[in-house]
């Protein structure tokens, strides 16, 4: 058992009755209950997501809240964040509430909201923050994601305001006009390519700005996606003089660099882009050594002939939620970057502390049995079609990765039994 | 030969040498009174063309006719086809189905040939794809420069302007790199990437300090289009600065040439006179496209592979 929130760390049993943990101790007596032999295996909380694009409403071919929830689930999430991108966009209480509660008619995992900061997504006019706070929904992390803020007084006055709901102000840092059209990191590959490069300083400068303006407010700032060794440096520094700030890296950001795209597949393409391998190593660093706080999968299905096009019109963005724990332990674990602890804490206990969520992220008797049981060892290879998701574009279709989950409950109760998602009727 | 040509990090020395010495041999197709050779008789060859395009175009289909292929002519303005109409996959996949040889490709999208030669079992050509590579240009370039000078070792050539964007300068800067050549990219640093440090050339922001020791003085094209971007004040100083007039050639070595990869634009990147002094081997290029593309498309499509006896007809016993 890997909990660190309680500092836990080692085998024993685990009781679950009536949605909550109730002991832990080695050698548990069965009880009459259902045992589940989990020999070898790693029990810890389940995982929590602060990053995904459910699709619905609006793209409900491409995924819905039901299908991600699944794929959620089979990934041993019991807890994910949807973007606010939708169409419509989530800026009002109305869509808030209708997200968060098909997520509970799911009821594979917990749907938590993060809404709009501005209307539309449009950087202009600022969107029902307090409403969506106050809805049923109960919002509590902003953010415009698929476009940074590019007017820096928008984002002070927005700051400013969500400082009284100690709501969140989340950044996709992208300054605009120096990423415009990019299609990838700005570098080497780019120039050769001929693919207009996006510079890693488009994200640094956002980046600097936000961290400024987060000090010049006192706004709880949560840095998405950070892709680059610049913008690492930044939190770094940030985080040594006391600012409220928190950042998120994905797994193809620290799996992939720039050089998968010289087959020019629009499966690699993602915004922000791939970068170069300096990157990915302070990415890894960061995450080693608690500049970076979680691992978000930025989950982002795409039809199939939306990709299927030529690259510089495909758009950006990968699946994430059934491959980020393998990946982790693939790339992150094995090679001795991170023990199985930290992986759990930037996966499960850190994004439950940024979303606030109290009964998520932890083992502790008495907290509600939010679990995931995963095989650290087990092979596999990723396969496309089999996936939960309704879209297909992985980027690791075909690879062998370590690490499977098991048996995923939420609430207490299971939501993956064997490897296999249950389904709304079975559970 | 290889089967596509995307770009030319395919191609090593011995086998760009290979092309233009074919290319030489057909060459001499043009001047008798019927040119034409059966070689490529009963093939297909399709111009899929998402760009507007006219002299490649016209080499390409001008050189499969000239090999008895035949010529499918496919063009799209590639903004039309994405609002409406068919995908790019999907008119590859008609092609293919309709039995298509081999596939001649421009689009604007950088790594579009990649793409189709992953969805088709037909040869694919690079036309031109975005900002990335225009193989047969620089072959042809080669080719134009190879009449001139007996070695491309040492040789010192010069490529001035928009190479960020240009498909033209990536291929030509690998040719010449590969052939030996002493490759300098010259223009402001707005469209000189840094990164081009790495391609085995190397970088001047003053055409005057380089001018004087050039062989070749390769002219690339001002895209107007992109003079909101911001890439340099106006297409005067641009011209001052960076542009080919005949008060700079002057200052050329003997014996030395001017390329430029059409459609120019005179006045900016090179003067009326200078596009048509005796150095300017510029029509040069253009006609040699042909007989370049016809030794590609040759070579590519088996011309030179065994016939159904197991004899491989002899290039030379063709043209008799």
């Amino acid at each position: 058992m890997v909990d660190p929130a309680s500092g836990l760390n080692e085998i024993a049993d685990v009781r679950i009755a009536d949605g909550s943990i109730t002991e832990i101790a080695p050698d548990l007596e069965g009880d009459g209950a259902e045992v589940i032999d989990a020999d070898g295996a790693v029990v810890a909380p389940g995982f929590v997501d602060v990053h995904t694009h459910l699709r619905e409403p609006g793209r409900e071919d491409e995924e819905t809240i039901a299908s991600a929830s699944a794929g959620a689930a089979a990934g041993g999430y019991t807890a994910i964040c949807a973007m606010p991108n939708t169409d419509p966009v989530c800026d009002t209480s109305s869509v808030a509430e209708k997200v968060w509660a098909l997520g509970r008619e799911t009821g594979l995992v917990d749907v938590r909201v993060a809404g709009a900061l501005s209307r539309g997504l449009q950087g202009a006019v600022m969107a029902d923050i307090g409403e969506m706070v106050h809805s049923a929904a109960r919002v509590r992390m902003f953010t415009d994601d698929g476009h940074g803020v590019q007017d820096s007084l928008f984002a002070r006055r927005t700051m400013e305001y969500l400082v009284a709901f100690d709501g969140i102000y989340a950044e996709h840092c992208e300054d605009a006009a120096l990423a415009a059209d990019g299609q990838m990191h700005e570098g080497d590959r780019s120039a050769g390519l001929g693919l207009r490069g996006i510079p890693a300083e488009a994200e640094e400068l956002m980046a600097a700005r936000d961290i400024a303006l987060a000090r010049l407010t006192g706004c709880r700032l949560h840095l998405l996606h950070v892709s680059t060794a610049g913008s690492v440096e930044l939190v770094r520094r940030a985080k040594a003089e006391g600012a409220r700030i928190t950042a998120e890296a994905t797994p193809h950001h620290f799996t992939l660099t720039d050089a998968a795209l010289e087959t020019y597949d629009p499966l690699m393409k993602v915004n922000p882009p791939l970068r170069a391998s300096e990157d990915l190593d302070a990415i890894v660093r960061g995450l080693a050594d608690g500049t970076i706080d979680a691992i978000a999968t930025d989950h982002a299905p795409h039809a199939v002939e939306e990709k299927d096009q030529e690259f510089s019109y495909a758009p950006p963005g990968m699946l994430g939620l059934e491959t980020a724990l393998a990946l982790g332990l693939t790339q992150l674990v094995e090679p001795g970057h991170l023990d199985l602890s930290r992986l759990v804490e930037v996966l499960s206990t850190q994004p439950a502390r940024i979303l606030g969520l109290t009964d998520q992220g932890s083992l502790e008797v008495g907290s509600a049995a939010n679990v995931v049981v995963f095989d650290p060892s087990a092979r596999w290879t990723v396969d496309a079609s089999s996936l939960q998701s309704r879209s297909r574009n992985t980027p690791f279709d075909g690879r062998e990765l370590t690490g499977r989950v098991m048996h995923t409950f939420f609430g207490g109760r299971p939501t993956v039994h064997d490897g296999k998602v249950l389904s709304e009727a079975t559970i | 030969m290889i089967k596509h040509l995307l770009s030319m990090d395919q191609l090593s020395a011995d086998q760009i040498t290979h092309v233009l010495d074919t290319a030489e041999q057909l060459r001499s197709v043009t001047d008798r009174p019927i040119k034409k050779l059966p070689t490529l008789r009963g093939r297909t060859v399709c111009n899929l063309f998402y760009e507007a395009s006219t002299r490649t175009r016209i080499s390409f289909e001008l050189a499969a006719k000239r090999l008895s292929a035949d010529v499918i002519n496919f063009s799209a303005d590639s903004k039309s086809s994405v609002a409406k109409g068919e995908s790019f996959k999907d008119t590859a996949w008609t092609l293919e189905a309709m039995g298509v040889d081999a596939i001649i490709v421009r689009h604007s999208s950088s790594g579009a040939p990649h793409q189709l030669a992953r969805w088709v079992k037909a040869s694919v050509l690079n036309a031109g794809d975005g900002s990335h590579e225009h193989p047969t240009q620089a072959l042809l370039d080669l080719f134009s420069i190879r009449q001139h000078f007996k070695d491309f070792e040492g040789l010192k050539v010069s490529i001035v302007g928009d190479v960020l964007h240009s498909r033209v300068a990536r291929s030509n800067v690998k040719g010449l790199v590969t052939m030996g050549a002493d490759v300098t990219l010259v223009g402001p640093p707005t469209l000189i990437p840094p990164q081009a440090a790495g391609w085995g050339a190397t970088i001047s922001h003053d055409l005057d300090s380089v001018i004087g020791d050039v062989d070749i003085c390769y002219l690339l094209r001002v895209q107007k289009e992109r003079q909101n971007e911001q890439l340099f004040p106006s297409l005067r100083e641009y011209a001052a600065l960076w542009g080919l007039d005949s008060r700079r050639q002057a200052r050329m070595k003997r014996d030395s040439l001017v390329m430029h990869p059409g459609p120019m634009n005179r006045g900016v990147e090179i003067s009326a006179d200078v596009s048509e002094s005796p150095r300017s081997i510029i029509l040069d290029q253009v006609s040699n496209g042909l007989a370049v593309r016809m030794s590609l498309l040759y070579l590519m499509l088996g011309g030179d592979r065994p016939d159904s006896a197991g004899t491989v007809p002899e290039l030379s016993e063709q043209l008799v």
